[in-house]
């Protein structure tokens, strides 16, 4: 008798050891395969996109009105970040050149640092902050309140109306914003030079276009555009892609920051492997 | 009329995940018909509809307007289809960024090209037409209460003289008195343009004035369908259960849960 009860207590045993070890396998299987869905479903999404971006009609309307949501609003925003990003950088480098007599090399580096890296990337983010949050939010709340299913009920292919336009803009703007940003960045690095530090203004200036080449510049345009594109695209997929109701849209607005920040990053270091090395 | 019915489903089935929501659903409206899919909550009503508007994508089964097989559509013949809809949601669904006079006209300027200005004159037409003061046009659909939106959503629905009318509900969420004008306005629009309607609701009140056949669903299926007047000498344990809002019967306070 007990010993018909402990084999069938081993075996008990034997099948939940089985059971736990197929679940462990379940759960990472679940959790790939959930992956390689997304990947999927995001790359079908962005061709789809991208491809409506093309193809008429076009809501001439609808871009002009994103064109001044995306690029004029965020231009306070670009321009302040640029702003003190350029005055910090001076004051920063001066203190590490002083200690080698190589403050001439001051103007070099803030013009290098803010066309090459950081008004693209600092720009990118604040942007991904603002414009693709408040598109996730907006698309997102369109989705839940069935605003989107009504767009098609009317014949209207939302990707031509709600995201090609938003996407088109993002890719537009970001470079002209990264354009002010550069040059409002490199103004606020010869205020403090110029007016902290003591630097002649005639040869900051020229120590400036002495190391700029046109290259710097553009790179930082097209990484910018690059970035644009993802932060607008972020944030209409996760918003088309929102869950039900109230939190479903602040999932949705959190995921397009965050992906959009990591996606940033990532994709600089890849643009900048491809364009210096 | 041809003996095309307007609206053709055989057999439709989708799951979501392990959730079989229909479960070979089949039906059919013919053209100028009224047709309401009554049915308790998650039995897959809303779902029926998205399907024929091609919003979901059914996992096995087939869908006719006009005898055209819409799940072989491309995207562009559906489009063109979906000029033969128009549609009440549930929650008026209103373009919230767009006024009302815009809203109505949306169809209109959108998908039929008119322009600005004599879709505007249409807009405001259907909007007296739905009973509201056409300075209600020059306000924001926020601005307006629920009934108003349901009206704003009705004249949008109806802007463009559809073939087909989908409502979603269209009482849900208002007052009795409200929601028997609601009920009038649609038999008065639906009628003025000899409009193919399917609803879906379960408001009682609601089918009984707006249909000329009652289907119920329950559990994904079909399990029922006649004219208006034998709703209530329909022998069917489950008809009988839901019209009259009984807790026990065929239909358990559990099945709601699985469904």
């Amino acid at each position: 008798m007990t010993d018909a009860a402990s084999n069938s207590n081993k075996q008990n045993l034997f099948c939940t050891g089985i059971c736990s070890i197929l679940n462990i396998f379940q759960a990472v299987g679940h959790s790939i395969l959930s992956f390689f869905l997304s990947i999927g479903t995001l790359s079908f999404f962005i061709g789809k996109a991208t491809k409506h971006c093309f193809l008429p009609p076009f809501y001439p309307r609808l871009l002009f009105k994103q064109f001044i949501d995306i690029g004029y609003y965020s231009l306070p925003v670009v321009g302040m970040t640029a702003l003190f990003t350029g005055m910090v950088l001076a004051l920063q480098s001066y203190t590490g050149f002083t200690r080698f007599n190589a403050e001439s090399a001051i103007a070099g580096v803030v013009v290098l640092s803010i066309t090459r890296e950081l008004a693209p990337v600092l720009a990118g983010l604040m942007v991904a902050g603002r414009v693709g949050a408040a598109i996730a939010a907006e698309i997102g709340t369109m989705r839940v309140t069935e605003q989107i299913d009504a767009l098609v009920t009317l014949s209207v292919n939302p990707f031509k109306y709600l995201i090609a336009p938003r996407v088109i803009a993002g890719t537009i703007m970001l470079p002209l914003l990264v354009l002010v940003g550069d040059i409002v960045g490199v103004f606020g690095g010869y205020i403090v030079s110029i007016y902290d530090l003591g630097f002649s203004s005639g040869s900051y200036i020229n120590q400036t276009w002495d190391v700029l080449e046109r290259m710097d510049v553009i790179s930082g345009l097209i990484k910018a555009a690059v970035f644009g594109f993802l932060v607008s695209m972020m944030g209409c997929y996760h918003g088309f892609n929102s869950g039900r109701g109230a939190q479903g849209v602040g999932t949705a607005t959190t995921y397009a920051v965050v992906s959009a920040s990591i996606l940033i990053l990532v994709f600089n270091f890849i643009l900048t492997q491809v364009f210096f090395s | 009329m041809s003996n095309t019915p307007k609206i053709k489903l055989t057999d439709v089935k989708k799951s979501f995940g392990q959730k079989v929501v229909l479960d070979g659903v089949s039906l059919e409206v013919n053209a100028g018909e009224s047709l309401v899919i009554i049915g308790g909550s998650g039995t897959g009503k809303s779902v029926t509809l998205k399907s024929i508007l091609g919003l979901i994508t059914p996992d096995s089964g087939e869908v006719y307007v006009d005898g055209d097989d819409v799940l072989s559509m491309n995207a562009n013949e559906r489009q063109t289809m979906m000029k033969k809809f128009g549609m009440l949601f549930q929650g008026a669904a209103l373009f919230d960024s767009m006024k009302v006079w815009e809203n109505v006209a949306f169809g209109l300027i959108q998908a039929q090209k008119m322009d600005r200005g004599q879709a505007h004159d249409i807009a405001i037409e259907k909007i007296r037409q739905v009973g509201l003061n056409p300075q209600v046009g020059d306000l924001f659909p926020a601005e307006l209460s629920g009934g108003m939106q349901k009206r704003v959503g009705l004249a949008r629905a109806i802007a463009t003289s559809p073939e087909i009318i989908f409502f979603d509900e269209p009482t849900t969420g208002l007052d009795p008195i409200m929601a028997d004008v609601i009920n009038d306005l649609i038999v008065e629009c639906v009628k003025d343009i000899g409009a193919t309607a399917l609803s879906i609701t379960h408001d009682m009140a609601s089918a009984r004035k707006i249909a000329d056949h009652v289907s119920m669903i329950y559990e994904g299926k079909i399990i029922w369908t006649g004219p208006v007047g034998e709703l209530d000498s329909s022998g069917n344990p489950y008809v009988e259960q839901f019209i009259h809002g009984r807790a026990d019967g065929p239909i358990t306070k559990h099945a709601n849960f699985v469904a």
